[in-house]
């Protein structure tokens, strides 16, 4: 049994951060039901990364909503609103990810869903905060990177400022919303009342860089500063970083350089005092550039890793999913689509009991479930039989 | 306001940023953490100091993540130390390490054990690669993680060789899963009297493959192609033109994605016009972020945002933490805090990025000095045993 059986999760979130949330979720045991509009569904479905389709929705959209159900109503219908309204009766936990406002003019803020369901956790995720003067903006991914400083400490100094290249905040932004849904749970628990859970992609971003920007706070504001080449953290010094080998790179991590002098050939690192390895840290990195290119990454690995030295080859997609250390972790699955056709994604990271979760359900056509769902929780009854049916149960 | 684990006491052995990150999380939704370290030196973070900076003896990466914890140490070779130690796991609900394999065995301290004495327990363990295969024994460092797992070839243009995210990303999102996994165990508690405790595993290169979940989906749905990151102004080696941060007459500006004859029209940029089939915006995206970015260059950042918001383009400025720091928008959130250690010693940190019921998560306890709280938890919780 997963830890989150029983749970009822209605997803009213698109795109990414929202939808990653109730991944998480589900891959927990929790059941999610996206709620969705009719005729186009959520707009992560038609999002896609290299122009990938798997059916008339993107790859992406399936990664993201694998292991999910999808009911179809039109909020701005009285019919369909008072079904979501019975649906929302039933519920544990609804999240959504709309710009602030959006949910107040269809009818189903907090204040509203909180008097149809007061034991309900309403988790929200915003761009940057629901007031302020930031708080109309598109909250994407790239534009908070860029909004939050995050891009100065990516890539060499005299590189453009360098985003991380994958949705960092909005998966981040995503597991956080979890964090809060299921500490709310474990409070529900206790007390038998609902919450309200808010996070923003923005705080999230800040969040990210908590250490860095506690540091940039009390030492008077200095600002990130990349090495020259290599760089791989802007605040740590020499070695930290990556190096050009004869037949490939080579990442470094925190290492004494007195040691790393004798391995390598360059006995004069040691003179360097701890104080050297950040203001010095160009120079020293100059230093050992130009030795690592001598020799082969495996070359240099043998010298390094039995003298404990933190080091590791850099490895590509295809290296590193072919090799053995990752194919015994078994971190793939198979998703069976509704066109017949297979997916191979990733599983769950999180082992619980030393199971491993695994699931096969395939992300959900739009409206697959809907006449189910109907069915299953009488949402044809008015509100009022319908309330009256939950407390009889 | 009433935290929601305001009665969950936390034992936590772990060290540096990916264990203790998890704990942070615990403590911001109130429970109480208690650090187990080793006499004189403790967590090795405190001695990780980042451009140099020093925070009233110890670095400033840990006080960031240690803040509203306390320390207890103890030498866990030790016989009578450690039965101290037992003291407070036979009361607590959780307990977190991070060693390497095998470490925990040998102290005593390892699930089995622990369950013996505390069948209630919630145990969560970090590890670098898994406790199996033939990296198990591999430091499990952030940037070794990010150089083995493919994830360096995401960032930065297609000449620049392997460029890492410039953070300590694995760790994070590694204690984000284990909070993740620890919370889920507790909610669990809750439903199901039968099932009070749990072992939670995770492991940085799992968590980092999560993190790769989508890149990795579509390495496997479109052959095996290798990383393929644009010539330049790069933002995700997946994603088509404009996706990308360009140079302006005095600055920068990010472009999410975007209409390319839209752009076009709005930038007064005719060459754009002809790329009308969004499916191609990935495969010609060389093409069409040269054009845009010699376009780019012509106004300052503030005439385009003016030009491009209106349409509601998604775009932004790029803002340096100064920049940032004084501008409206972040002043609103309210998200610096301050803290306070034991011996008045005061700094200023970020606070939780969560509100529940219109609170922020606040806290203004600063971390622990080395053994800080060894007395008083004697007192509070292991002499009364």
């Amino acid at each position: 049994m997963k830890p989150l059986e029983d749970l009822l999760v209605l997803e009213f979130s698109q795109y990414m951060s929202g939808p990653l949330a109730g991944l998480k979720l589900a891959d927990l045991g929790a059941r999610i039901i996206k709620v969705e509009p009719p005729v186009t569904g959520e707009g992560g479905r038609n999002i896609d990364i290299k122009g990938m389709y798997v059916d008339d929705n993107s790859l992406l959209f399936h990664t993201i909503n694998r292991n999910k159900e999808s009911y179809v109503a039109n909020l701005k219908v009285e019919e369909d609103f008072q079904k979501v309204e019975n649906l929302i009766a039933r519920a544990d936990v609804m999240t959504h990810n709309f710009r602030p406002g959006v949910m107040e003019s269809l009818g189903l803020d907090y204040k509203r869903v909180n008097k149809i369901n007061p034991q309900i956790v309403y988790a929200e995720i915003s761009g940057y905060g629901t007031d302020g003067p930031w708080s109309g903006k598109p909250g994407q991914d790239l534009l908070i990177q860029a909004m939050s400083g995050l891009t100065y400490l990516s890539g060499d100094r005299g590189d453009l400022p360098t985003p991380f290249g994958l949705s960092v905040i909005d998966i981040l932004c995503g597991n956080y919303l979890v964090q809060g849904i299921l500490a709310s749970l474990v409070q529900r628990g206790k007390t038998n009342e609902g919450a309200h859970v808010e996070i923003s992609l923005l705080e999230t971003a800040l969040d990210l860089q908590f250490e860095v920007i506690t540091t940039f706070l009390n030492d008077g504001g200095k600002l990130p500063n990349r090495a020259k080449q290599g760089n791989a953290h802007a605040y740590l010094g020499a070695p930290y970083g990556i190096y050009k080998t004869v037949n490939g790179y080579l990442a470094l991590a925190m290492t004494g350089l007195d040691k790393l002098g004798k391995i390598v050939g360059l006995e004069s690192l040691g003179d360097y005092s701890d104080k050297d390895y950040f203001d010095r840290r160009d120079e020293i990195m100059d230093k050992l550039r130009a030795v690592f290119k001598t020799k082969s990454t495996d070359e240099w690995l043998a010298q390094l890793e039995p003298a404990d030295i933190w080091c590791a080859d850099v490895k590509g997609y295809k290296e590193f999913l072919n090799h053995k250390a990752y194919q015994i972790l078994d971190m793939d699955q198979t998703l069976e689509l509704t066109n017949g056709k297979e997916l191979t994604t990733t599983r769950c990271p999180i082992r619980i009991d030393e199971k491993r979760f695994f699931s096969s359900i395939a992300a959900p056509q739009l409206g697959e479930h809907t006449k189910g769902i109907d069915k299953e929780f009488a949402l044809d009854m008015t509100y009022e039989e319908n309330i009256h049916e939950v407390k009889e149960n | 306001m009433q935290k929601p684990l305001e009665d969950i006491l936390v034992v936590d052995f772990s060290q540096f940023l990916s264990g203790p990150s998890a704990s942070l999380k615990l403590a911001d939704f109130g429970a109480k953490v208690i650090k187990i370290e080793r006499p004189k030196t403790g967590d090795i973070c405190r001695e990780l100091y980042i451009s140099n900076v020093k925070m009233n003896g110890d670095s400033s990466v840990f006080h960031a993540i240690n803040r509203n914890k306390e320390s207890f140490t103890a030498n866990l070779k030790n016989e009578k130390e450690k039965q101290e130690v037992w003291a407070l796991i036979k009361k607590a609900d959780i307990v977190i390490h991070n060693f390497r394999p095998g470490v925990m065995q040998r102290l005593g301290f390892d699930y089995p054990s622990v369950q013996k004495v505390n069948p209630d327990i919630i145990y969560g363990e970090i590890s670098g690669y898994g406790n199996e295969g033939p990296w198990k024994d591999k430091p499990g460092q952030d940037l070794l993680v990010q150089a083995l797992s493919g994830m360096t070839g995401l960032s930065g243009n297609a000449g620049d060789g392997p460029v890492p995210m410039g953070l300590s990303i694995v760790d994070i999102l590694t204690g984000v899963h284990l909070a993740q996994g620890l919370l889920a165990c507790l909610v669990r508690r809750g439903i199901n009297q039968e099932q009070k405790g749990g072992l939670v595993r995770v492991s940085m290169l799992e968590s980092a493959v999560d993190f790769q979940f989508e890149t990795i989906t579509t390495f496997y749905e479109d052959g095996g192609e290798k990383i393929s990151r644009s010539q330049k102004n790069n933002a995700h080696a997946y994603l088509g033109a404009p996706y990308g941060i360009y140079q302006t007459e005095d600055g920068y500006l990010a472009l999410a994605m975007a209409s390319i004859p839209e752009l076009g029209d709005l930038l007064g940029c005719e060459e754009l016009l002809a790329f009308t089939n969004p499916r191609k915006w990935y495969e010609q995206r060389d093409e069409i972020k040269r054009i845009l970015a010699d376009r780019l260059r012509d106004r300052t950042t503030e005439e385009w945002l003016r030009i491009l918001e209106p349409a509601d383009i998604w775009c932004a400025d790029v803002l340096s933490w100064d920049e940032l720091i004084e501008s409206e928008g972040f002043k609103a959130l309210d998200m610096i805090q301050k803290v306070q250690m034991g011996d008045g010693f005061t700094s200023q940190t970020t606070r939780s990025p969560l509100r529940i019921n219109g609170e922020p998560l606040l806290s203004s306890v600063g971390a622990p000095k080395l053994g800080e709280h060894t007395k008083s938890i004697r007192k509070e919780l292991i002499s009364r045993n």
